[in-house]
């Protein structure tokens, strides 16, 4: 199949991801959204946000745009800016500006890493205003109706001085995700790969083992994601052990003694 | 290198001078004699070691020369070598007697010299053991080297060597099966019955103990089956490859425990096995020491219980600050498992609502469990006001004066090792560190250094401030905020005039950050008394001053000490302090001290440094001499030694050292400490202040 080339604001998501509840978030990202209230998303790397939204936009049938921010994103790369086309400046929408207008779900991923005058556009946006300022233009543009604005911060490893600050993260419904408890993680783990529950669950005994070395010299934990990625190589017939290795020891660390210990506890596993 | 043997005679005369004859009255013609059988590599191999050993303990070393000769004949020098530093190890921790023990006993060093060469040496495999057994489930695990293999319910004790099997792997294998079913002990509850009281009903307490062990054995066997078949199934062919089984009459209890859900299944077992003949002792089985692990769980259940009481509390005042959640009377704690028996996995509730405990108090029920099975009820009433001593929270934060004022301890303090050139070889926990403040002193001297340096202030604040990195506008960008004007006009003519036209035509703010940290480490030894002292203490006023414009991250940490046992560290200012008139009185407040042990400082200031969060980071050392301590042979090449080697290992963990001086004979030492380009000698004293921050420009800037 050919690539597919779509604009951001018609990126709808068709078919229904796979995603399993482990709260109330459904519900309340529902709630939120009804009452045009933007949302917060706390918790690790791969324990399913971005999933956790593909579904939300899904079932509320409405485009997602994702920006993932990093530390040279600035407020023009949301709103906008002029170029220059054949001797003319023209001005070109950014993505935040496309979701405004045309109503669709803006998710900003890990928004801490992105510069300071960022906040700037995000604030009125998040409030009771919901209005873009566009300072270029000279405009202010109010928020479609179905607009709805998501961002995602990981509490975990950032440092002191990329923590969000109050008067950001107490515009936002908060929601709080983790690594799902062992029985659930197991069949998320099956469900995504398709191996046998089993070895779901000795792949998700491995990971709470990586959990625990949290701290004792790993950073953190192997996420989910990692889980789903092991299983996907063990179901096209990789040793347990092999993939433990390649898909979650090599991921999480370069460190050779932790590699070592971490080889020790998946063979003491399979 | 010499090509033929020593004589006897010179060897004596070498013995002699090595051993200090002349004081210690050791006969070592004898000696001499029994080393006359070897070649000269050799005899320069022994003596290289007896010296080292001498430099520690002269009399540790006559034992070594004496049983050297003997011991070789089973022994290469990977296992000597051992031996020896094992020995010195040992002399350093317990004393003479403890190195005696270890020398007299080379035979059972040398017992393991058949697979010498593939032994599993503890220092080698500890580390990765260590992690392999945190990231198994349970209460945080210690492991420690031992006697041999067994727990105290906290930590686990492992041999120096373990060396049963004939290849590395599979003694490898085998320390990994010992850790795992110590492991296993104090995860699958061994511990949840009083052991004393069970043992004490059979007549032989020895022979019921030893038979408990084995059938618990047998029982975690199953348990890790279940958790980590892998291992399982190494433990079986260690103990085939070795012919071990505990034989037929055993069979029967095995098949009994396949589906055992307890302890109790074990102690049901136990009249019917003590009757029974005696297993062998199985390759990874270990020992069971009952006074040990009760000593450690009497201190433990008491503390935690303390503890997840207090916590409780805290939760509940917590709870209750927030407006909204209504404090209705009582409150009540319940804790639920979620899964099976075994599982760890559990909820706290708060009158029927789930909290999330914070992280500590998770590990501490987790603890919990692993000794009871489940929290006991009477765990979960929270501590009453007043009901515990707060005090006895904060067991590790004791004031590091107190230390010296009662009997010698070393609670609370940082311990590091020290390296001994001679031995080449570190000596393990050898400088005992105590970080101290300065006592602050009236704030004057600062605003007099100020108003004294005012036209050199002026100079250097100008200095500093064109350092500082603010935002930079890049022209002519391929991609940027905002259209470059000038650039477009120039790309539009050039487009007129029949060029290409370049993309490069927008405008981008660049913000560049320092992130660097820095730490300053002040020589406060005795010999800056005077000029020396006034100095140092200008030159951080004036350098505070400038470093707050430059807005980097700095410490500054002076450092003394009389002795390996006291090394003492003074904080001036750490990173996460603000320059407050605190740290300007305590700036002010520095006083000569005793000596300067500097590895130690250089160690323990580097950790800090570390905890600095910073791209860039620097440690720069204000001193006046050559690394110097009272008495225990620290000054001379030793200390020299030491601090190069502190030094390394700062500069293997991603920092530059730095060193400024004012002894004029630095040129002679200090290029092989820091490197020739890393120090720099300050020829008058006075100059110091004035030159100190003009250093640290040229050595941060761009």
């Amino acid at each position: 199949m050919d690539a597919r080339t779509l604009s951001p604001e018609t990126y709808f998501v068709e078919s229904q991801p796979y995603y399993e509840a482990v709260g109330q978030e459904i519900t309340i990202f529902d709630a939120a959204y009804a009452n045009r209230l933007p949302i917060l998303l706390k918790g690790p790397t791969g324990c399913g946000k971005t999933r956790f939204m593909e579904y939300m936009a899904w079932r509320l049938q409405r485009p997602l745009i994702t920006v993932s921010c990093h530390d040279d994103l600035t407020a023009s790369d949301l709103v906008g800016r002029y170029l220059v086309r054949g001797g003319e400046t023209v001005w070109v929408d950014g993505p935040l500006t496309r979701a405004v207008r045309a109503g669709a779900i803006c998710y900003l991923d890990e928004i801490v890493e992105a510069r300071k005058d960022t906040m700037v556009v995000i604030h009125p946006l998040a409030d009771d205003r919901r209005v873009l300022p566009i300072e270029k233009l000279g405009q202010l543009l109010e928020a479609n109706e179905k607009f709805c604005l998501a961002v995602s911060y990981n509490p975990g490893y950032q440092s002191v001085l990329k923590d969000l600050k109050q008067s950001t993260r107490q515009r936002f419904i908060a929601l709080e995700f983790d690594y799902p408890n062992a029985d659930l993680e197991a069949r998320i783990v099956s469900k995504e790969s398709g191996v046998d529950r089993a070895t779901a669950d000795q792949l998700v005994k491995f990971a709470h083992m990586t959990r625990n070395l949290k701290g004792n010299g790993l950073e953190e934990g192997a996420s989910t994601r990692l889980l789903v990625h092991a299983c996907k190589l063990i179901a096209a017939g990789v040793s347990s052990v092999v993939a433990c290795q390649a898909a979650i020891a090599q991921a999480v660390t370069d460190d050779a003694e932790m590699l070592k210990a971490m080889y020790e506890l998946s063979s003491s596993l399979f | 290198m010499q090509t033929t043997p020593f004589s006897v005679a010179e060897f004596i005369a070498i013995l002699e001078d090595l051993l200090e004859v002349e004081f210690t009255f050791h006969k070592v013609e004898e000696l001499a004699q029994a080393y006359e059988r070897f070649s000269a590599t050799e005899q320069h191999y022994f003596l290289g070691w007896i010296r080292r050993i001498a430099t520690t303990n002269v009399e540790v070393a006559w034992r070594f020369a004496h049983r050297a000769p003997k011991a070789w004949a089973h022994m290469d020098e990977r296992l000597l070598d051992a031996w020896a530093v094992h020995a010195m190890d040992a002399y350093d921790r317990k004393g003479l007697r403890a190195a005696f023990k270890v020398i007299d006993e080379v035979d059972q060093f040398a017992r393991l010299s058949h697979a010498e060469a593939v032994g599993a040496v503890f220092g080698e495999i500890a580390g990765v053991l260590l992690t392999f057994v945190r990231g198994l489930s349970g209460r945080p695990l210690k492991l420690t080297e031992g006697d041999a293999s067994y727990t105290d319910s906290e930590t686990l004790f492992l041999p120096p060597v373990i060396a049963e099997m004939v290849t590395a792997e599979d003694n490898f294998a085998l320390a990994k099966a010992q850790v795992a079913l110590l492991w296993a002990q104090t995860r699958f509850g061994t511990f949840r019955h009083d052991l004393d009281e069970l043992i004490a009903k059979f007549s032989d307490q020895e022979r019921a103990l030893r038979c408990f062990h084995a059938l618990e054995t047998i029982r975690l066997e199953c348990c890790l089956a279940r958790e980590l078949p892998g291992l399982y199934r190494e433990m079986l062919r260690l103990r085939e490859t070795l012919g071990q089984s505990r034989g037929s009459a055993w069979l029967p209890f095995e098949e009994r425990l396949v589906h055992a859900i307890g302890i109790e299944d074990t102690i049901q077992l136990l009249p019917k096995a003590y009757v029974t003949e005696m297993p062998p002792r199985l390759c990874y089985e270990g020992e069971l020491r009952v006074a040990a692990i009760r000593e450690t769980l009497a201190k433990r259940q008491a503390r935690e219980k303390m503890l997840l009481r207090i916590k409780l509390r805290e939760l509940i005042d917590k709870a209750q600050e927030q407006p909204d959640e209504g404090c209705a009377g009582e409150k009540h704690f319940e804790v639920r498992t979620i899964g099976d028996n075994e599982s760890l996995e559990m909820e706290l509730l708060l009158d029927g609502q789930p909290i999330v405990p914070p992280d500590d108090m998770r590990q501490m029920m987790t603890s919990i469990v692993l000794d009871f099975g489940g929290i006991p009820p009477d765990y979960l009433f929270p501590a009453g006001d007043g009901e515990y001593d707060p005090r006895l929270l904060v067991g590790s934060l004791k004031d590091p004066d107190e230390v010296w004022q009662g009997v010698y301890h070393e609670d609370g303090a940082f311990l590091y090792p020290e390296w001994d050139h001679q031995r080449q070889h570190y000596r393990k926990n050898w400088a005992v560190v105590r970080e101290k403040t300065v006592t602050p002193a009236p704030i004057g001297f600062v605003e007099e250094t100020l108003a004294h340096h005012a036209g050199l202030l002026k100079h250097l604040r100008r200095a500093f401030e064109a350092m500082r990195d603010d935002n930079r506008l890049l022209k002519r960008q391929e991609d940027g905020d905002n259209i470059d004007i000038d650039a477009l006009v120039e790309a539009l003519t050039d487009v007129r005039a029949g060029h290409e036209m370049t993309d490069r035509l927008f405008t981008r703010m660049q913000r560049t950050e320092r992130n660097m940290a820095t730490l300053f480490m002040v020589d406060m030894s005795g010999s800056t008394r005077g000029w020396i002292n006034t100095a140092e203490r200008e030159a951080l006023v004036l350098l505070c001053d400038v470093l707050e414009i430059l807005g980097d991250a700095y410490a500054i940490y002076g450092f003394s000490g009389l002795t390996r046992k006291r090394c003492e560290i003074f904080r001036i200012k750490a990173f996460d302090e603000v320059y407050s008139t605190q740290v300007k009185e305590r700036i002010a407040g520095i006083q000569p001290q005793e000596y300067t042990r500097m590895g130690a400082a250089i160690r323990h200031l580097s950790q800090r440094l570390l905890e600095a969060e910073a791209k860039t980071r620097l440690l720069i050392t204000l001193s006046d001499g050559k690394p110097d301590d009272y008495f225990d042979g620290y000054r001379g090449p030793y200390g020299l030694e030491d601090t190069r080697k502190a030094l390394q290992e700062a500069m293997r963990a991603g920092i530059h050292p730095f060193c400024i001086t004012i002894d004029r004979e630095a040129h002679e030492y200090l290029p092989h400490l820091y490197g020739a380009a890393h120090y720099i000698v300050i020829d008058n004293v006075k100059q110091l202040p004035l030159k100190i921050a003009d250093i640290y420009r040229r050595l941060t800037v761009r």
